[in-house]
């Protein structure tokens, strides 16, 4: 009796367990595999750590002659030029997204949602050989020298707009990072756009309020910490970047003030000087403590961009 | 460049393995005596510099149809190439540098040259055309290292009479990613000025103190095209294939070189060749009539005693012996005949001569 219960019991669950088996499985070995990589960047950069110590965030050297390398410059490239991209994608993506979901007609606005959402489709060594060939010519013969001589002369910001007009830099690279996380932020803030009630737009403009006024006062404060998340986890995706910034940064191990200067971001440091580290060497070593820093970045920014999405979704 | 190779390597990855299928099925559905056969269609790989990709892939093209060695060779880099055969992962590695007699005798590794190339110096100037501008070592360094900044500084107007240089700034352009051919450059302007020996030194990548990176020869090439005012260092090949503008150099006996197939031949007959210990020749701003300054050699790495060395070794005497015009298509300077007859006897004494079969 109590053997064929048994029977029937496992007869009846064996694809539930097998099923949950096979899920819990799945999750664990993502944590796992995740932990493994944070775990062997910082055990296989401990010795970059160890040797420079605090060092290697203060110092901007990178000399393999003489075995010194630092993080600094790497890291301020990184963060310099993903905030420029950010600071130009949100301008650009949040009007398109009003423009697609309120002011356009529906058969037009959904062809060019379209064609954004296949933007954010091409793989990024295009963006980088398109901004190598079309975008550093504009900028070294048009962009650079118009900003040179307008905003390169007032005091204060002038020194961010100083130096020689060469096309690739800081700047070149940011704005190929605006045009490739565009497409993703446009996308959150759509979703946001259309999920404004259209009783409340409508009544306001029945109350006579203009489009400046609805965006202002009605949809904005509804949305200001959803465009915020989208607008980060734009951010965390220029931070890891990597071929399409390679092209355009031009790749020196500077800092200055100059956004027309070259410079290197963490991920296109990597990809450029692993071939050429001997494995177990400092090099090796620093390169790996790089990429546990950008781990690191990353792993912040996209926690914070969950974290308000959440919030704003709770609201 | 780098797509066009990357699809190359692909779909010449993709038809090796069409190709084992079809080998593999074959096997199973004839028997055991095609084993044998599958078996003699000997398959080495190797691994390194970027600059002999295109030399090893295209003589790997003709040694597949001639004498069935298959040759699968993947150019991630010198550096890459030592890593590997000091692993043993690879049949041969390939460095654009000599590798000490320490580290070949530890790891227990024969050393021989496969072909000559030639760095040039290119530079994007208005108005200036090829082979018009004259530049020394020195004055490289002093660019390379931000002391000349104009292209009508008094240091180059000097020797540059005959040509109108206006004022425009100098954009250096280097090698973003670690390479032989930095190595090579480096040395060169180590050799040439004290200054630079002492604060900057030669590596395959090193500490550059201003200028823009590129990655790969392809890159610095195209900037170089890019960037009005700038120099570059490339390969010849790419400086040939990108028709960038070549510079002239002064060579130690003071007289001004231009890059052609005939003054890079000129430095590779130089080469004191016979007295070399593992053919560690340093070319170099080498002292001969006609010789370009800059010259380098690529090396092979094998292991010694070793059964798969064999096939190497078959695949490079062919090479040698049938490579010639293939290298000269390419614009690389194959090896005088006497480095051939030594190179020949090196293999021997370290056993891995192929038995004829």
């Amino acid at each position: 009796m109590v053997f064929k219960k048994l029977k029937c019991f496992v007869k009846r669950n064996v694809a539930s367990i097998v099923f949950s088996g096979w899920v819990w499985g799945c999750g664990v070995f993502v944590l796992l595999i995740f932990l493994e990589l944070i775990f062997e960047l910082f055990f296989q950069g401990r010795r970059a750590f160890f040797t420079f110590g605090t060092d290697f965030f203060i110092r901007s050297v990178w000399n393999p002659v003489n075995q010194e390398y630092s993080a600094r410059a790497a890291l301020i490239g990184t963060l310099v030029t993903s905030i420029i991209g950010v600071a130009v994608a949100l301008p650009l993506s949040f009007g398109c997204a009003y423009s697609l979901t309120e002011l356009l007609p529906s058969k037009i606005s959904q062809c060019l949602t379209v064609a954004i959402r296949l933007l954010a489709a091409v793989p990024s060594i295009i963006f980088g050989m398109w901004g190598f060939f079309i975008l550093v010519p504009l900028m070294s013969d048009y962009v650079q020298p118009f900003l040179k001589t307008t905003l390169g002369t007032m005091p204060y910001i002038g020194a961010l707009f100083s130096g020689g007009t060469f096309g690739v830099g800081m700047l070149t690279a940011g704005l190929i990072l605006a045009i490739m996380i565009t497409p993703y932020t446009t996308a959150v803030m759509q979703d946001a756009f259309a999920n404004v009630p259209a009783l409340l737009k409508e009544s306001a403009y029945s109350l006579g309020a203009t489009q400046w006024e609805v965006m202002r006062r009605v949809v904005l404060p509804r949305l200001q910490k959803i465009i915020i998340g989208g607008i980060v986890l734009g951010w965390g995706r220029a931070l890891g970047e990597t071929m399409a910034v390679t092209f355009v940064i031009g790749n020196a191990h500077h800092i200055g003030w100059s956004l027309f200067m070259p410079s290197n971001t963490i991920a296109s440091l990597i990809a450029l000087e692993f071939p050429e580290s001997a494995s177990e060497g400092l090099r090796m070593s620093s390169l790996m403590a790089l990429g546990a820093i950008l781990m690191l970045i990353s792993f912040i920014v996209l926690f914070c961009a969950q974290w308000l999405l959440k919030r704003a979704v709770k609201n | 460049m780098h797509i066009e190779s990357v699809s190359r390597m692909v779909v010449g990855h993709i038809g090796k393995q069409v190709l084992f299928v079809i080998a593999l099925s074959s096997v199973i559905a004839i028997g055991v005596s095609e084993i044998s056969c599958a078996q003699k269609v000997k398959s080495i790989t190797g691994v390194g510099s970027t600059f002999a990709g295109p030399l090893y892939q295209n003589w790997a093209e003709g040694a597949e149809k001639e004498i069935g060695v298959q040759v699968n060779y993947q150019p991630l880099g010198s550096g890459a190439g030592r890593n590997q055969i000091i692993s043993k992962t690879v049949s041969f590695g390939a460095l654009d540098v000599p590798t000490s007699v320490e580290k070949l005798t530890k790891n227990n590794l024969v050393q021989f040259p496969t072909a000559i190339g030639g760095i040039a110096v290119v530079v994007n100037i208005p108005n200036i055309k090829h082979h018009m501008l004259r530049l020394t070592g020195p004055i490289i360094a002093d660019i390379y290292s931000g002391k000349i900044k104009k292209w009508n500084d008094p240091k180059i107007t000097e020797i540059n009479k005959d040509v109108v240089l206006e004022d425009l700034d100098i954009a250096p352009i280097y090698r973003a990613d670690g390479s032989g051919t930095t190595q090579v450059f480096t040395s060169y302007l180590v050799k040439e000025s004290h200054n630079w020996a002492e604060t900057y030194g030669s590596n395959t990548s090193i500490a550059w103190p201003l200028g823009i990176g590129g990655r790969g020869n392809g890159s610095v090439a195209s900037m170089v095209k890019n960037i009005k005012g700038s120099i570059g260092y490339v390969e010849f090949a790419y400086a040939l294939q990108n028709h960038l503008c070549m510079v002239q150099l002064k060579d130690s006996a003071g007289e001004y070189i231009t890059l052609t197939e005939d003054s890079l031949r000129a430095a590779a007959k130089t080469a004191d060749w016979v007295h070399s210990k593992n053919f560690n020749v340093d070319l170099i701003n080498i002292v001969g009539e006609n010789a370009w300054p800059i010259v380098s050699t690529t090396y092979v790495l094998v292991p010694a005693y070793n059964q798969n060395s064999k096939g190497v070794v078959k695949f490079f005497r062919w090479a040698f012996d049938k490579g010639d015009g293939i290298a000269y298509t390419l614009h690389y300077v194959p090896l005088p005949i006497f480095v051939k007859e030594k190179i020949e006897k090196t293999w021997e004494y370290a056993g891995i001569t192929p038995n004829n079969s």
